[in-house]
């Protein structure tokens, strides 16, 4: 059928030349919109904006927002508008064409601050139908935030043609937004728009609800009943946000502190470096990920994978030094302990001050581990939830590894009597080793996990050392399910003090709170059992 | 005290110690003062000042001597204590600079006026009169001292707990002091001060005033530690050191005692605070980090533990080895020293320097006794054994 085919053709090359004359044609008024920038006049550029934004064009977006940045250069003799990147480069507004220059009569347009707000309104609704599923529910959240009435339109449009959602969800609150201040919109609108922002149900709607302004009565009825209802959500959704920050802050301190239990619970053995091996710890993380990043980029993601057991192995190959050169000549001398640890921990701070200098290194945060989801009317970000499984995984490899392993066996058999463990030939100096270098080792873990979320510094393990030990004492000596309990009240309490008293003050109160606590437990919440007078 | 007592309770070491701080009490001063500057033998200003600060640290040295030589309390928070005591001499001389601040303002600090504070704290009143300052630079430390004693002791919180609750409490007060509404300044602390009764802070008159008078407080300090020590009291305190639950149950109430000493000896504390910080001129939250106070334990290890003399000397030493080393090229290396220090003594020199020579002194006069004897009984005389 090469008759068909060749009228096809024709129509097709027809076609072709008709959008070819079309497009100047449906450039006409957009020129004109574009041009009006060149007037230096505050209501023409106003004027000018909106014929922009609505036009459909795609150089619609790099206008707007170079208008915003001041990049937007007009010359009022020749009436011409360009756009300079922030490469240096110019294009022609109307046209879009390259230019080599712009001429020097050209100045950037002006601005005033109601301006600024439609120039903010029209990027928001420009990109409200852009392809990506990220910026139109940015661009929706931004309208909601404005609600410029100029915004209805376009917003309309949008939820029109919207298949997602969450994008749907936004685009009908950043509606109601608008519905609820404008003065024309009818009495049922409104009501509709108080009941979408009360399904919203966080800060930003009550924020909107209150600030409404004078409604018809059913509506500021409706309002009041729904800022009620979003009080009360929210209030609850507030404590649940202080649960889940108690209990993040209590995996990191669960996580700094189980190490400690080991060394000072099992051992009796103060170690005041114990902060010194978290801090070993996050740097064994950042010579990881520095070698990986300059040979085997690909792995990035598997970072912390290899750095969990090589931090396990560092600080528990230093931890075994540590025991044989100094604290095993210092057993049944627990203040001399003391003493000598603070000043290994001085010494380990100073020589990695000395090798990686005394500034914060840069530990990133592989992509798994990055980002946060939202749960309701909280954010959960992804580290601190991968912190807490990861810290009650370890609580429980450390639990099973002193109930089942023979080397738990012997280190419960060495703490509860020493002399009649090493009767029954168990070689009690290297148990007590061992046991060190556990302890050890699982705070160079803890370091992997924290370098996560703090910053890597020589300091590092002193801002964790005194609340480790906090927890260890307010838990109970020698038990690990007292540190753990301890570690999540401690957190928890923390958290919900903080609103009230404030970061430090409520800091402040539980360390108070510890101290009158070890006055009326002296031997912590869960204490061993024992007949010794003097423990 | 009589007369008596003073000399029963001196022996040599103690009275070189004495005779040592006095002639240096003495000295110092009058060669800062009446020799021309540029002079061989005189003293400038700025060491006399940095000799000051010794002292003071001397004297809280002796302070934990005190209590961890002979009741074996370790506190890892008698820096709160000095900074507490310090706090209470810096308000007062916030107080006297009147109108010559900044802001010219006659009630208000300077930092006050600039955190919109209308009117002085009520804490704050008082501290313009000398002697309340005096009082309380006793009464704050002390108060404190023996609410936290009576709460841990009666409990029996002992040992490495007591040790950590004390840190717990220094690391709290530090917190409260770094904050802004809490009355002291915040993180910048007191300072500019400019007149201490009447004197210029800054003049050399009143530095080396302020020299003489903390070797006096050191001397003062020194016999009254001696005086608990050697009293029948001060055998109860070294008995509990020993074995606390035989004296509880030999009828000694252990708490009494042990209240009773860390009370005085925070008061001392805070006396060696109030004197530092006219000559530092400056008091600021960090005096509260617990590193501090784990330091000043040290210089107490490092001296010689329940010899009081070698706690003023470690004090001294280890301050004169830390200004040494952090002004040279040597800088870096200081912390490695530091943490070395506490090893090293912990590990090979756990009586301390007195402490060491003591036992070396006292070992060789034992065998210088045994030789004279055996050549005496050589000689065929037999003597009666000497009662000591």
């Amino acid at each position: 059928m090469p008759t068909n085919l060749s009228a096809r053709l024709c129509t097709f090359v027809l076609s072709l030349f008709l959008i070819a004359f079309a497009l100047p044609a449906f450039a006409g008024p957009f020129e004109d919109a574009v041009a009006k920038f060149a007037n230096d006049d505050f209501s023409d550029t106003e004027e000018a904006i909106a014929a922009v934004a609505s036009s459909g064009n795609k150089l619609a977006f790099p206008i707007i927002s170079a208008l915003q940045d001041g990049r937007l250069m007009a010359d009022s003799d020749s009436k011409k508008v360009y756009v300079t990147g922030a490469d240096g480069k110019s294009i022609d507004a109307a046209t879009g064409e390259a230019v080599a220059s712009v001429p020097d009569s050209a100045s950037a347009v002006r601005l005033n601050n109601r301006l600024r707000r439609s120039v903010d309104a029209a990027l928001g609704s420009l990109t409200l139908q852009s392809p990506d599923v990220g910026t139109r529910l940015q661009a929706a959240q931004s309208v909601f935030k404005s609600h410029e009435e100029t915004a209805l339109e376009p917003v309309d449009a949008a939820l029109a043609k919207e298949t997602n959602k969450s994008v749907k969800t936004a685009l009908g609150e950043a509606r109601a937004a608008i519905l609820l201040f404008k003065s024309d919109a009818t009495e049922v609108e409104k009501l509709e728009a108080v009941a979408t922002l009360r399904a919203r149900g966080d800060q930003e709607a009550m924020a909107l609800l209150t600030g409404m302004g004078d409604q018809p009565a059913s509506v500021t009825k409706a309002a009041a009943s729904a800022i009620s209802s979003i009080q009360s959500s929210l209030a609850v959704w507030s404590t649940v946000q202080n649960a889940w920050y108690g209990l993040s802050l209590g995996s990191v301190l669960l996580l700094a502190a189980i190490g400690l239990a080991i060394t000072f619970g099992v051992m009796g053995v103060i170690n005041m470096a114990h902060g010194e091996m978290v801090m070993i710890g996050a740097y064994t993380t950042f010579v990881v990920q520095e070698v990986i990043r300059t040979r085997y980029p690909g792995l990035f993601d598997y970072s912390l994978l290899i750095a969990v057991p090589l931090a396990f192995l560092v600080a528990g190959a230093i931890g075994v030094l540590i025991e044989r050169s100094i604290i095993r000549f210092l057993y049944g001398r627990p203040l001399e302990t003391l003493l000598a640890t603070w000043g290994l921990s001085l010494v380990l701070q100073q020589a990695v001050r000395t090798m990686f200098g005394p500034t914060n290194r840069e530990v990133g945060n592989p992509s798994w581990m990055s980002g946060a989801f939202e749960l309701g009317q909280i954010t959960i970000t992804y580290n601190r939830l991968w912190i807490l499984v990861f810290t009650l995984a370890v609580f429980a490899i450390l639990l099973a590894m002193l109930r089942y392993t023979a080397l738990g066996l012997e280190m419960r058999a060495v703490t509860q009597n020493r002399r009649m463990a090493a009767s029954m030939g168990i070689a009690t100096s290297r148990v007590d080793a061992l046991t060190f270098g556990l302890g050890s080792g699982i705070a160079g873990i803890a370091g992997v996990a924290l370098s996560q979320i703090d910053n890597v510094s020589p300091n590092l393990g002193q801002s964790y050392i005194i609340d480790s030990f906090m927890v260890v004492v307010f838990g109970g000596v020698g038990n690990l399910w007292g540190t753990l309990v301890g570690a999540f009240t401690l957190g928890i309490a923390n958290k919900f003090l903080e609103p009230v008293a404030g970061a430090v003050l409520g800091k402040i109160a539980i360390l108070v709170l510890i101290i009158l606590f070890i006055q009326k437990r002296p031997r912590g919440l869960f204490a061993l059992k024992g007949r010794a007078v003097e423990a | 005290m009589t007369p008596h007592m003073l000399t029963r309770s001196l022996d040599r070491g103690a009275t070189i110690f004495l005779l040592v701080v006095a002639a240096i009490g003495v000295l110092i001063p009058l060669s800062n003062l009446l020799l021309p500057a540029g002079s061989f033998l005189q003293v400038p200003t700025y060491l006399v000042a940095l000799w000051g600060k010794y002292v003071c640290y001397a004297i809280l040295a002796l302070s934990i001597d005190l209590i961890w030589g002979y009741c074996g309390i370790l506190s890892l928070g008698h820096g709160a204590f000095f900074a507490l005591g310090g706090y209470a001499m810096g308000m007062y001389l916030m107080r006297q600079i009147g109108t010559r601040g900044v802001y010219g303002n006659p009630i208000l600090p300077d930092f006050m006026v600039f955190l919109n504070y209308s009117k002085l704290p009520w804490y704050w009143y008082g501290f313009d009169m000398f002697w309340f300052a005096a009082l309380m630079v006793l009464v704050v430390p002390g108060l404190l001292a023996f609410c936290f004693g009576w709460l841990a002791f009666r409990s029996r919180v002992t040992g490495v707990y007591l040790s950590i609750i004390t840190q717990a409490m220094t690391y709290a007060l530090l917190l409260a002091f770094f904050r802004n509404d809490f009355g002291f300044g915040g993180n910048n602390g007191l300072t500019d001060f400019k007149d201490i009764l009447g004197f210029n802070v800054q003049a050399e008159g009143t530095r080396a005033a302020l020299f003489a008078l903390s070797c006096l407080a050191l001397i003062v300090g020194f016999l009254i530690c001696r005086a608990i020590v050697s009293s029948k009291l001060g055998k109860v305190l070294i008995a509990v050191r020993d074995a606390e639950s035989r004296t509880r149950f030999l009828g000694y109430r252990v708490e009494s005692y042990k209240l009773f000493v860390f009370t005085v000896s925070a008061c001392m504390a805070g006396v060696a605070g109030a004197l530092y910080v006219p000559q530092v001129g400056i008091i600021n939250p960090s005096e509260f980090a617990p590193g501090n106070s784990i330091e000043a334990v040290i210089w107490v290890a490092v001296g010689g533990r329940g010899t009081l003399v070698g706690a003023a000397l470690g004090a001294v030493v280890v301050n004169y080895a830390k200004t040494f080393f952090t002004s040279g090229m040597l800088a870096p290396y200081w912390l490695f020293m530091l943490g070395a220090l506490f090893i090293l003594v912990t590990l090979l020199l756990p009586k301390g320097i007195v402490g060491t020579f003591n036992a070396w002194w006292d070992q060789s006069k034992e065998k210088r006794a045994a030789a004279s004897a055996s050549a005496a009984a050589e000689d065929g005389v037999t003597q009666p054994k000497m009662a000591e």
